[in-house]
């Protein structure tokens, strides 16, 4: 047993951080998520594009880093440190990997380059309205007719459609007894006659999921991805694959870091609030927490850099690193005292401004009320305590 | 809208708090002080049960024919608060507030005769004989058998959790006097004296370690036990209906004064422990913890306020409202008594046994200490019995919310 | 001890009920809110008209003669339909100032405009380093020839950009967290020297950053003593925690009630996910906190009259409780309803935040067990 890195993780981890300051371009820093623009999110993707680093997880011979584990977990730590706006998950993290483990050699070729580069953006065609939690029962159908499948159907909550040049979908080509055996795994090219995409506006006031509808829209059956009825395996594949980096530990640390910045600011009773016993104290039980988590992270990375494949933990590493997230947010709109109320709609920032209460205060209270997401999306912390309960426990 | 207490309420609470100055003797201040699960040795117990009967007060719940104190719903709220806030014990429930109402509505004359008076004077003791091995929460399951032998049932099985039974002369035991389709119509209700041959008793030591015949819970075995019928109450395979009107009564005591006569005695004890160089009581962490506690107590209260007004209103108690004191009061119990634990610090380690037979010794580190981690330890118990908080839960779910 | 309301009291409930429901619905509200004033003018004037504006003053001063169970009454009403309309600033908040502490003169000044809906007031108190406590004042005020003159900023001044206006805390002697030397005075909002930035809120609301540069306000705008008005604040402030209680009571109703129903439709697995248990308990932990909440909101308005300790502890204790509760409910309830607690479309994510921002308001968790713990 031993946490040490070693020298050469150090020296990495030295070129790593040196990159990142060099590279990272400046105006994106401090950059609310809910405030991006597409060339916003792409921006720091194509520098790390062009170096070669913006898909660690990747085989190399498809265009990885060939980094140990504990490379990657250095990479995403300094990223998360410096506040990147890493790659979008969709393509890099969650298609690729079934492109590269299942597609035709055509796909290969056709599908991960664009990924890579960042020229091509993906979204997730998961959930349905009716099909949530219980995602076997997705109703967008996909019928063959000569070489093309005519998709007809409703996809909802799709996390930045709007900017979305393709879209990956689970749909419903046979309607048979078991549901999770008539379901395929297909690629449409959002630009295809029949689809419309129209946008859902979330409590924050942002526009980051949205509704897609298919109508009679024609897909090539070439872009079926593995066998046909077979998609359920492939999408049960991507969500195991997830592991590195779901817990969010890097990122909170940062977030924590700011907390205590604000805390700092922040006066009450004349001192710095961070001097308030209370509100030190919880931000203490939130980093002894967050440890915690670190630590349950590196045993699983261990285990992983071993070869031993991903298993339930990452459903603990999802509850407990969501929960985490949003005490952060939750504590950092505390500690804004009353300007946690403001709402500054965008276009009230115009030339006649004027900040209203500290830097810090602005849009807290918005990513709050967005971060009560991550224990919904992604599998709720309902659903992943209930695998945790059957996988790991035997209930 | 209004808190305050009507003229006659605060006279009448007047006489109660110089009732208990008087009876609630030092000697018995000092034994319950000292207990871990909140029981004292068995005479002390009758002692202040006698002294509640002379007074008429043994029984408020009861009809006055039959004895009873004749208290108003307001009453009986300000006499169990004023206990509590005293540390005063309230009677031991299972024959005054338990058996004795069921005996009321549903035993015969005979059974009324023989029982109440004694059970109203604390001539007998009685315990409950309801949970078995195999059935806690599902109580329903229940297997002791009570096979009718025409002038006497004979009664093979065993009752478990039985709280107090090594005191007891009586127990009134659920029993299964049928075998049907739905296990809640085969139940009788059964009193059975506990010298007959072949109930045995033997003690469970629970986590506060308290034994030699202060143990809190037994386990009750019945080898051929021959009941005579004219101990069973009501109507035969009717005893579950019996047992449901019975749970009513188990539930439904106002918690907050005894909550906050416990976070009292914490706040105490952290005035007398040092630390960084002063009394505990002035930390601010400290402080936050109580007064988080104690804002909860307040909530608690203010419910059972309100929820104590409309009993008086002549509104029923509901199903909601007793499953959340139930829940809500046993938590804040669990949750104070933790508090306890990290107030005591080092003093939480030394064990004593018997913490009533030491009471005039001098305690390790300070007065009392000896009880306060057995205390917590015992307290666990709170959010399993009477219906686990689990289950209150699951009433609520199922008739308040309609799920 | 008596918990029941009156008939009066009960016929106020159905009537601001009714009210609410038939006036105020959900896309009723959403269009007020996202108007450019964000508050409406003439569902203000039918409070007026219903009386809901009169109803908590004495009889000789216009009023109705209620008292705070009136209030809560209405603002629980109120609740419910998530009313944004200022009526608790301007009509707990300030009239309750005026109607418990204004001079007879200031009261026949001010009183009838506010009661018939004409004058909208808000309570400028916060100041930006003074977090949540009322004590921590530097906005000055310096007598000059028998008038004052007020310098200073307050801040996130509830209900002021509809504000015709202000009562402002100002200290006139004293140190910055000084208790003594506090007054309250009566501000035009209009008057040379206050400036405002206009904002909506989180909530639903809105909201102004206040600044006064050399504001020159006569000597009657005084309200009580020139010592006395920390006192007159927090009492205020106090009424004002009594009436937010019963307002978020309204909220959390709301959200326990749609929670239960949507659980109870939406269908998952091929059941209602109202048939899981770790939903049905969270949802009773939902009821448990939401009755423990409204037991403290009736205990706190009951006690608002009583002496300023017994007040303290009773809003400070009501207070922690509904922030509380307001958290755990509002949180709840968005993540039992899934992707869809997230819409902006749907009402449940409106009450979770006016829940949110409730136990800010009047001094967070924190602040109140503090102050508890100080009394
Ligand atoms: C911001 C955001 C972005 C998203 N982005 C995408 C995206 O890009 N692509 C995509 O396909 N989807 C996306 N989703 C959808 C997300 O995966 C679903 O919201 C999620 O699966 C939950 O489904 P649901 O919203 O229908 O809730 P439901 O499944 O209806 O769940 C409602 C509640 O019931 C609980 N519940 C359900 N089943 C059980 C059970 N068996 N036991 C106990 N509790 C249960 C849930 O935990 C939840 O609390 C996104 C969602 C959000 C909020
Ligand atoms: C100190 C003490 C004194 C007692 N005194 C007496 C006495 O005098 N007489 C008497 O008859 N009994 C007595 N009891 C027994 C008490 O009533 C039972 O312990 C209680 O009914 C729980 O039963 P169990 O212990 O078998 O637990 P179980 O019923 O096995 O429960 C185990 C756990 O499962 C949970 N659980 C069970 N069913 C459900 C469900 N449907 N949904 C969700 N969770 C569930 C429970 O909440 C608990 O956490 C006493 C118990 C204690 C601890």
């Amino acid at each position: 047993m031993d946490v040490e890195f070693t020298k050469e993780d150090m020296a990495f981890r030295e070129e790593v951080r040196a990159f990142i300051e060099e590279n990272y371009p400046k105006h994106l820093l401090g950059k609310e998520r809910g405030n991006l623009s597409k060339e916003d999110f792409l921006a720091w993707h194509k520098i790390l594009y062009k170096k070669g680093w913006v898909a660690p997880s990747w085989p190399e011979e498809f265009g990885g880093t060939g980094w140990s584990v504990t490379q990657k977990y250095i990479f995403n730590e300094e990223s998360a440190a410096y506040g990147t706006i890493a790659p979008l998950p969709f393509g890099i993290q969650m298609l690729a990997p079934v492109i590269y483990t299942f597609g035709s050699q055509e796909q290969k070729e056709n599908v991960l380059p664009g990924i890579a580069s960042g020229d091509v953006w993906w979204c997730q065609g998961y959930s349905e309205p009716g099909a949530g939690s219980d995602l076997a029962a997705l109703k967008t159908k996909a019928v063959l007719d000569g070489d093309e499948y005519v998709v007809n159907g409703h996809k909802i909550w799709t996390t930045l459609a709007q900017h979305a040049d393709w879209i990956f979908c689970l749909v419903r080509t046979t309607t048979g007894e078991k549901r999770q055996e008539g379901i395929s795994f297909l690629l449409i090219d959002m630009n295809t006659a029949g689809i419309d995409v129209r946008p859902i506006i979330m409590i924050d006031g942002g526009h980051e999921v949205n509704e897609v509808f298919f109508d009679d829209v024609r897909v090539p059956a070439s872009h079926l991805v593995g066998d046909v009825d077979k998609g359920w395996t492939i999408a049960k594949f991507l969500l195991g694959n997830e592991r590195s980096g779901i817990a969010g530990v890097a990122r909170s640390k940062k977030a924590i870091e700011r907390l205590r910045e604000i805390a700092r600011g922040e006066l009450d009773d004349g001192a710095p609030l961070i001097e308030s016993g209370d509100f030190s104290r919880k931000i203490a039980e939130l980093e002894i927490d967050l440890t915690a988590l670190e630590y349950t992270e590196l045993r699983t990375l261990a285990a992983e850099s071993k070869g031993q494949g991903p298993g339930p933990e990452s459903s603990l590493l999802k509850v407990k690193g969501t929960e985490i997230q949003q005490r952060i947010t939750e504590l950092t709109m505390e500690a804004v005292g009353n300007y946690a109320s403001p709402w500054v709609p965008e276009t009230m920032i115009g030339d006649n401004y004027m900040a209203i209460g500290p830097e810090a205060a602005y849009g807290a209270t918005q990513t709050y009320f967005n971060t009560r997401k991550t224990s919904i999306y992604g599998g709720s912390n309902e659903i992943q305590r209930n695998i945790i309960a059957k996988m790991v426990l035997g209930l | 809208m209004d808190l305050a207490f009507s003229e006659q309420d605060l006279a009448f609470r007047d006489e109660v708090r110089a009732f208990i100055k008087e009876a609630f003797t030092e000697d018995l201040q000092r034994e319950m002080g000292r207990s871990k699960n909140n029981y004292m040795n068995k005479d002390a117990h009758i002692l202040w049960q006698k002294r509640l009967f002379e007074k008429g007060w043994a029984a408020p719940n009861w009809p006055t024919e039959h004895g009873g104190a004749g208290f108003t719903p307001t009453q009986k709220f300000i006499f169990s608060r004023e206990l509590d806030t005293a540390g005063a014990p309230h009677t031991i429930p299972f024959g005054l507030v338990m058996v004795a109402p069921v005996i009321m509505a549903f035993g015969s004359d005979e059974q009324k005769k023989r029982f109440l008076p004694d059970i109203l004077a604390t001539n007998v003791w009685w315990c409950q004989g309801y949970s078995e091995p195999g059935s806690g929460s599902d109580l329903a399951s229940l297997q002791m058998k009570a096979e009718d032998k025409g002038d006497h049932y004979l009664c093979n099985g065993s009752k478990i959790w039985t709280s107090m039974a090594q005191h007891a002369d009586w127990i009134f035991c659920l029993v299964r006097t049928a075998k049907t389709e739905k296990p809640q119509q085969g139940i009788s209700f059964l009193l059975i004296d506990m010298n007959a041959p072949g109930v045995r008793v033997e003690p469970i030591i629970t986590l506060d370690a308290s034994r030699n015949n202060q143990q809190e819970v037994n386990q009750v075995f019945f080898e051929d036990v021959k009941v005579p019928k004219e101990n069973l109450v009501g109507e035969e395979n009717k005893g579950w209906t019996y047992a449901k009107y019975l749970l009513e009564f188990e539930r439904g005591n106002p918690y907050s004064s005894g909550l906050m006569r416990g976070l009292e005695q914490i706040k105490a004890l952290a005035a007398e422990i040092m630390a960084d160089g002063a009394p505990l009581s002035t930390d601010a962490d400290f402080i936050r913890q109580a007064t988080e506690l104690e804002t909860r107590i307040v909530v608690m209260e203010a419910t059972e306020l309100r929820i104590f007004s409309e009993v008086s209103a002549g509104q029923n108690i509901g199903p909601g409202s007793s499953s959340m004191l139930k829940t809500r009061g046993t938590e804040l119990q669990q949750d104070i008594s933790q508090l306890g634990v990290e107030v005591i610090g080092n003093y939480g380690f030394p064990f004593v046994e018997d913490t009533l037979a030491s009471a005039n010794q001098a305690d390790i580190g300070m007065d009392g200490a000896p009880t306060i981690v057995p205390g917590y330890l015992n307290r666990r118990k709170a959010t399993i019995y009477a219906g686990s908080n689990e289950i209150q839960h699951s009433i609520i779910a199922k008739a308040v919310l309609g799920l | 001890m008596d918990f029941s309301f009156t008939e009066e009291q009960t016929l106020l409930r159905n009537m601001v009920q009714g009210f609410v429901r038939d006036n105020y619905d959900f896309d009723t509200r959403t269009k007020i809110v996202n108007s450019d004033t964000g508050m409406s003018k003439e569902i203000w004037q039918q409070f007026a008209e219903l009386g809901l504006l009169a109803a908590p003053f004495p009889e000789d001063m216009g009023g109705l003669d209620g008292g705070a169970i009136d209030i809560m009454v209405i603002m629980e009403e109120m609740g419910r339909g998530l009313v944004v309309e200022p009526y608790l600033p301007t009509i707990v908040l300030c009239g309750g100032i005026l109607s418990r502490h204004g001079s007879p003169q200031q009261q026949s000044a001010h009183l009838p405009s506010m009661v018939s809906g004409e004058a909208i007031w808000a309570l400028a108190y916060s100041e930006p380093q003074g977090r949540f406590n009322p004590t921590d004042i530097t906005t000055s005020a310096k007598e000059q020839g028998g008038s004052y003159v007020l310098n200073g900023q307050k801040c996130v001044v509830m209900g002021a950009p509809w504000a015709d206006k202000l009562i402002v805390s100002a200290r006139v002697s004293g140190g910055q967290r000084d208790k003594d030397g506090v007054a309250l005075f009566i501000v035009d909002k209009s008057a040379s020297g206050v400036s405002t930035q206009d904002y909506p809120t989180v909530d639903g609301g809105r909201a102004s950053e206040i600044t006064l540069e050399n504001v020159e306000v006569a000597s009657d705008a005084l309200i009580g003593t020139a010592n006395t008005g920390l006192s007159l604040l927090e009492e205020a402030l106090d009424y004002g925690i009594g009436a937010l209680c019963a307002e978020a009571v309204g909220h959390m109703k709301m959200l326990n009630d749609a929670t239960v129903e949507y659980c109870k439709t939406r269908k998952q697995f091929g059941v209602p996910i109202g048939s899981f248990q770790v939903l049905q308990h969270r949802m009773v932990d939902m009821f448990m906190d939401y009755e423990q909440s409204v037991s403290m909101t009736y205990m706190v308005n009951m006690k608002l009259d009583e002496s300023a300790d017994v007040r303290r502890k009773a809003a400070s204790a009501a207070k922690v409780q509904i922030g509380k509760a307001g958290r755990f409910i509002g949180q709840e309830s968005v993540q039992l309803h899934g992707g869809m607690g997230m819409t902006e479309e749907l009402s449940v994510g409106h009450y979770f935040k006016r829940l949110t921002m409730i136990d800010t308001l009047f001094g967070n968790i924190d602040y109140h067990l503090k102050r508890f713990a100080q009394n």
